[in-house]
């Protein structure tokens, strides 16, 4: 019988801040599959939460690092260095956009606004890619997470779209430079799933229901099926597929019309 | 369940998703004013109050949910709708 065995690998898990994020699903997949699991939180506000996360699997690492601030993520990394040695999987489960800049007209947004999305939702994978490429052993691997939005107009996504469309050109260019190393680079495209940051999207719930009326599958996709897709793209059955966008979202990105 | 069933229940909801003393919890009470909510924390206590009471609240309704008040009074009329 086929069985997914990752003991013995080290995962670090990047932007968790609650029981519905989907880095959280994907952790406690990992966790399930045999591996280690590190998590990673931005703020010391969000503490409390990370550490009931940490605790609910059974005891992972947690580390503080803002992805904006150099320093905060060297001392991630050598922290991940001296608890695990090297590292197999890091999945970056990352975005901000002001809310200002996903309520207006996106040729309104403001300079800071615009470069903020993209520096925490698209260069933050740089970031991490590059203080992480000394520990990825081969066969190890990265996983994102991105958004239709990034290809077809999505109103009101707006910044965080561009943002988007840069984060899975980066998954192509990291994916072709750690090629050669053994280590992959891959981005999952969801569809919409009832996350705490997914909601506070405006016009989120009407978004969700309209997506399930078109959906090939009738539905949304959960936070467990996004896992599934995850732990796919990093395990050894992955092993063939890098550098690419791969959609979770009931078949709704093959529509070309609502029904 | 009673206005009080639903304002103890909402009071232990808030208390856990905004990590503040119960008794700060009073009606009169706003969650980003007096309760020190950010915007990802209304989102995270909107979705607490629909686990907790099983219901769904679209985003035009939790706009509106700005207060203790506005959620017992919200619960209370959804869930004797």
């Amino acid at each position: 019988m086929l069985s997914l065995d990752l003991s013995g690998k080290k995962a670090l898990v990047m932007g968790v801040t609650n029981q519905r994020s989907l880095g959280f699903a994907i952790a406690e997949k990992l966790k399930e599959a045999g591996a280690e699991v590190a998590l990673s939180y931005q703020a010391e506000r969000l503490r409390p939460e990370a550490e009931k996360l940490a605790e609910a699997l059974g005891g992972a690492l947690l580390f503080q690092a803002d992805v904006t601030k150099d320093e905060e993520l060297d001392a991630l990394f050598a922290g991940v260095k001296e608890a695990f040695g090297g590292l197999d999987y890091l999945v970056h489960a990352i975005a901000f956009a002001p809310r200002e800049a996903m309520e207006g007209r996106y040729i309104e947004t403001r300079r800071q606004d615009w470069l903020l999305a993209l520096e925490v939702s698209a260069y933050s994978l740089v970031a991490v890619a590059q203080r992480a490429e000394p520990l990825l052993r081969e066969g190890g691997g990265i996983v994102t997470l991105t958004y239709y939005a990034s290809e077809k107009v999505v109103p009101k996504y707006n910044v965080m779209a561009i943002a988007k469309a840069a984060l899975e050109a980066s998954v192509r260019y990291l994916a072709y430079e750690l090629g050669p190393k053994g280590v992959r680079v891959n981005a999952i495209s969801a569809g919409p799933v009832r996350t705490v940051a997914a909601r506070s999207i405006p016009g989120f719930t009407k978004m969700y229901e309209r997506v399930a009326e078109t959906a090939p599958l009738k539905r949304n996709v959960t936070q467990e099926e996004v896992a599934n897709l995850a732990l796919f793209l990093l395990s050894p059955w992955g092993s063939g597929i890098t550098g690419e966008v791969v959609y979770v979202d009931a078949g709704y990105h093959i529509m070309g019309m609502e029904v | 369940m009673t206005e009080q069933e639903i304002f103890e229940k909402v009071k232990a909801v808030i208390a856990d998703k905004l990590s503040v003393e119960p008794e700060k919890v009073t009606l009169e009470a706003r969650f980003i004013e007096d309760l020190g909510a950010d915007s990802l924390d209304t989102v995270e206590l909107i979705m607490g109050l629909e686990d907790e009471f099983g219901l769904e609240i679209s985003d035009e309704e939790a706009e509106k949910i700005r207060t203790v008040k506005d959620a017992v009074e919200y619960i209370k009329a959804k869930l004797s709708a």
